[in-house]
């Protein structure tokens, strides 16, 4: 091999290192903030000023370490190595049918197959991606008939599902409003800080979610919304919240704006889930379309991963609804000058199905027959749980927080050892913050769930 | 600066919602890329007979974009169920096993080995920036070195990344060729680099590779100075029309025992494009060592955009690993590659027949989709203007968008543009060729230098 040695004009003094050269401890990912001093590659011997090369065969990569590993992806992983028949998946959330089998829309078929027979080329597309894709994601998030989307006031960009999407987001904020902070609520998904951390978006918590109560804790949400300073952007989930699946009321809603506007914030929406929540696309779009109705500029992140079950074609998009369609036009340049160095221009094909699946009236119809079909699924299986939970938990505890979380997630209220004895006594797997994905669970097996949270919850501390 | 923002935001907000300023007033309009403006001058063209020589995408005779028959036929055998999350991991990671075979050699003991840390990227600039951004993260003293000229957006990623360039001479403008000599001697000198960027065939803007030999002396000139090699990999079977051919300086650097980084694209070898199917490569110590860096790579691809789409990966990895569909597929690669070869000659010659006084050899020297023509930006500006004929800003010809039909067409154009009494126009119309403000030009130190006048042969 190469001796792996880097000479620099000038060493610090941080060049001497331990033999092995390797920072102790992992690299924290977490931080990009902190300056990595320490050059994990080099290996001089510092004489003074003047620093010699020291060959050695220890590679460039010594100190690379590996990666924490993926907290929800590991709960699939131990779950496939578990060899009881009774095991239950409810980590990851995909959408599984009854029979707990992943679930293509029967619309993404027809859409898919339609395209193989058009047959058309595959140049690259813009970078702002499909125009036709971007209409209708626009369309179908505002409502075809917004008056923002008439005047040409959304800058509407084609990303990489909701992550992508997110993270071109991150970096118009990191570009244009240096040092402006992210709100994020307490818990959220665990990809939000690791997308705001990389684009180097300083961040900070909400308080969301209330363990007493198994609900939202909505004093102390406005509470810390309004201490933020100004100028700040607050990540709301559109509907379906990951992981409680606790959604403000429509009322709790505007107040939520009357706070954000007081303050000068920026509403910043993560929409995973529209039509996943309550079966319309519609009625999950409520939220976002309140605030635009008040004339405020929002930021709205978009993914098709869950609602079209496309999750691997990466599809999505970023919306930022300004005040003019100047100030659109300016932002959606700047948009696609961030994803230049990216990516250059987003995939055609997930793009493609979109545009297909909701610019067609009969593949429209046809998904939201599909959406209301899962939707509905996850709903029956909420109540059987309840009704599982109810009669045979005899403590009087009340289990009806199940019925009023929505989407794909509940948040059981179980602390980690209790989600610990869910596992290794029950095999039921699920991330230790108490979260359940309740699209892995079949209506077969809510007797048996409720079983092992109600010992989980009365027997373990 | 910060603050005065704010309390602007917050004086307005003290008025009605109705006139409160926009967040967004600030934002300027960002310029547009220059590569990407030529397509759309181009489009916005009218006239007829218009020629795009811009975006290197390939056109077959007819100018018309082409869908490989082998993409066609991996796509009838690849089912809906690749939508499915689950099959996601498996077909992944055989399209990385499948690359890395294509660049480093099917029987490289790097694969046998499992020396490499791999793992699918967005096509070749995805690769380039998730290296990019593990180089800041791991490595964040250190910079990039870059080849002059290079591909406009390779400066973008690293400077997006906060990683800093430098430049080493790569082209010499009065011979059209490689400066070899040049090229050695800045590397010599490389300070704070950890990584030079390389493009092992078919240079992108420029057509000019090193041969053999020097790619040899390169690679002992990187061992010599421990710089790590970094490929950008976008034409592998374009340059001569034979994949392993188009490996072969990377071969060349594995054989010196060097570990090398690859950024590899299928968007114009499979005709991809849209698909953005690409693969990043690290070679490393051993396996273990593999292991960590990909979990990094994946880690910092999660925040970027989780995973490249499925639909694109599972076509080259069918392409890949089917031999029958491989078999088309190499054909078609050769038969791309012996296309823009014959137009090239015919470009040349056609000139050479107008008795252009200027020397072309270069056009047929220039390997791969690009030709660096000379042409200067007030020759660039008047093809586009008085012709109709689209390329970057820089001279760069995409080869692929002559045809046996606009070849005669083009000549006759170049030949206009380039004879003597055009320079009398050129120079008294200052304004003419003062560059439009929509486009950038990021050539880096691309000559002026007006050499045509030499009749320098190489």
């Amino acid at each position: 091999m190469a001796s792996s040695v880097l000479s620099l004009a000038s060493a610090g003094p941080s060049a001497s290192l331990s033999s092995n050269g390797i920072e102790k401890g992992k690299l924290n990912l977490g931080n990009c903030f902190k300056k990595e001093k320490t050059n994990l590659f080099l290996k001089t011997k510092s004489v003074g000023r003047i620093s010699m090369v020291v060959a050695s065969d220890v590679s460039r990569f010594e100190g690379i370490t590996m990666a924490p590993p993926d907290p929800i992806l590991g709960v699939s992983e131990a779950f496939k190595a578990d060899n009881h028949e009774l095991k239950l998946n409810l980590g990851v959330g995909a959408y599984r049918t009854e029979e707990l089998q992943p679930y293509v829309l029967d619309v993404v078929k027809k859409a898919d197959k339609l395209l193989l027979e058009k047959g058309e080329n595959r140049e690259y597309l813009p970078i702002e991606g499909l125009a036709a894709f971007n209409k209708v994601t626009a369309e179908l998030l505002f409502g075809a008939d917004n008056p923002v989307i008439k005047q040409q006031r959304v800058a509407t960009v084609q990303g990489l599902s909701g992550t992508g999407s997110l993270r071109l987001a991150a970096a118009l904020i990191e570009r244009y409003f240096p040092g402006a902070k992210v709100l994020i609520s307490s818990p959220t998904w665990g990809n939000h800080k690791n997308i705001f951390n990389d684009a180097r978006v300083p961040w900070s918590e909400y308080r969301y979610y209330d363990p007493k109560t198994v609900g939202l804790d909505f004093e102390g949400m406005i509470a810390d919304i309004k201490e933020a300073p100004e100028g700040s952007f607050i990540l709301l989930h559109g509907c379906a919240h990951n992981p409680t699946g606790i959604d403000p009321t429509p009322e709790q809603w505007e107040t939520i704006a009357d706070v954000i506007q007081e303050k000068n914030h920026i509403p910043f929406f993560d929409i995973a889930y529209q039509g996943f929540a309550s079966g319309s696309l519609d009625t999950d779009a409520a939220s976002v379309r309140m605030f635009v109705a008040r004339g405020m500029e929002v930021i709205a992140a978009q993914s098709y991963s869950k609602n079209l079950g496309l999750y691997a074609e990466r599809i999505g998009a970023i919306n930022v609804v300004c005040s003019s369609s100047d100030d659109a036009a300016r932002v959606k340049s700047q948009l696609k000058r961030i994803a230049r160095p990216m990516y250059s221009n987003p995939p055609v094909h997930g793009a493609r199905i979109v545009a297909s699946v909701v610019g067609d009236a009969a593949l429209f119809k046809e998904w939201n027959a599909e959406m209301e079909m899962m939707a509905g699924r996850i709903m029956n299986v909420r109540q059987k749980l309840f009704d599982s939970l109810s009669s045979k938990d005899k403590s009087g505890k009340d289990w009806s927080f199940v019925l009023r979380q929505i989407g794909m997630f509940s948040f059981t209220g179980l602390n980690k050892a209790q989600c610990d004895n869910m596992t290794n006594k029950w095999h039921v797997y699920m991330t230790k913050d108490g979260r359940i994905s309740l699209a892995g669970l079949s209506l077969a097996k809510c007797e048996y769930l409720a079983d092992a949270i109600i010992d989980s919850y009365h027997n373990v501390s | 600066m910060i603050i005065s923002r704010f309390l602007r935001r917050g004086i307005s907000t003290a008025s009605t919602c109705a006139t409160r300023r926009s967040w967004w007033d600030h934002v300027t309009p960002a310029p547009k890329d220059p590569i990407i403006a030529v397509t759309e001058a181009f489009l916005a063209d009218p006239f007829p007979y218009k020629i795009n020589l811009g975006v290197g995408a390939y056109r077959d005779d007819e100018g018309k974009p082409v869908v490989l028959q082998c993409v066609r036929e991996a796509e009838g055998k690849i089912a809906a169920s690749n939508f499915l999350e689950s099959t996601s991991t498996a077909v992944s990671s055989k399209f990385v096993e499948e690359s890395a075979k294509l660049i480093y050699g099917q029987d490289s003991n790097v694969i046998k080995e499992r020396r490499f840390a791999g793992i699918p990227a967005l096509s070749g600039t995805g690769a380039c920036r998730l290296f990019a951004e593990f180089q800041k993260r791991f490595y964040p003293e250190s910079r990039i070195y870059l080849p002059d000229p290079t591909w406009s957006n390779h400066r973008n990623i690293w400077r997006d990344v906060h990683v800093p360039d430098r430049t080493f001479r790569y082209y010499h403008p009065d011979s059209k060729s490689l400066n070899f000599v040049a090229l050695m001697d800045d590397i010599k000198n490389a300070q704070m680099v950890l990584s030079s960027l390389l493009h092992p065939c078919a240079h992108n803007p420029t057509g000019v590779d090193p041969t053999n030999e020097q790619w040899r002396e390169i690679s002992s000139l990187f061992k010599a100075k421990n710089h790590f090699p970094f490929f950008d990999v976008a034409y592998q079977g374009f340059a001569s029309g034979d994949v392993e051919r188009d490996a072969r300086a990377i071969r060349i650097f594995l054989e010196d025992g060097h570990s090398i980084g690859c950024a590899q694209s299928f968007a114009k070898n499979m005709g991809l494009y849209g698909h953005r199917v690409g693969c990043l490569s690290v070679l490393c110590n051993d396996k273990i060592q593999a292991m960590a860096i990909k979990g990094q790579l994946q880690q910092i691809s999660n925040t970027m955009y989780g995973s490249p789409p499925i639909h694109g990966i599972s076509l080259a990895s069918k392409i890949l690993s089917d031999p029958d569909i491989k078999a088309i597929w190499l054909k078609e690669v050769k038969v791309m590659a012996t296309r823009i070869h014959r137009m090239r000659a015919i470009l040349r010659e056609a000139l050479e027949r107008l008795g252009s006084p200027l020397n072309w050899q270069h056009i047929t020297n220039q390997v791969g989709m690009f030709c660096f023509s000379g042409l200067n930006r007030a020759e660039v500006y008047l093809l586009a203007k008085e012709f109709h004929i689209y390329m970057t800003p820089d001279g760069r010809i995409s080869m692929a968008g002559v045809t046996t039909k606009n070849v005669d067409y083009l000549a006759n154009s170049i030949h206009e543009v380039t004879t003597c009494d055009q320079d009398a126009k050129i120079l008294h119309n200052t304004d003419a060729y003062r560059i439009n403000t929509d486009i950038r030009f990021t050539s880096l130190g691309a000559s002026k230098s007006r050499a045509r006048g030499m009749n320098l042969s190489l």
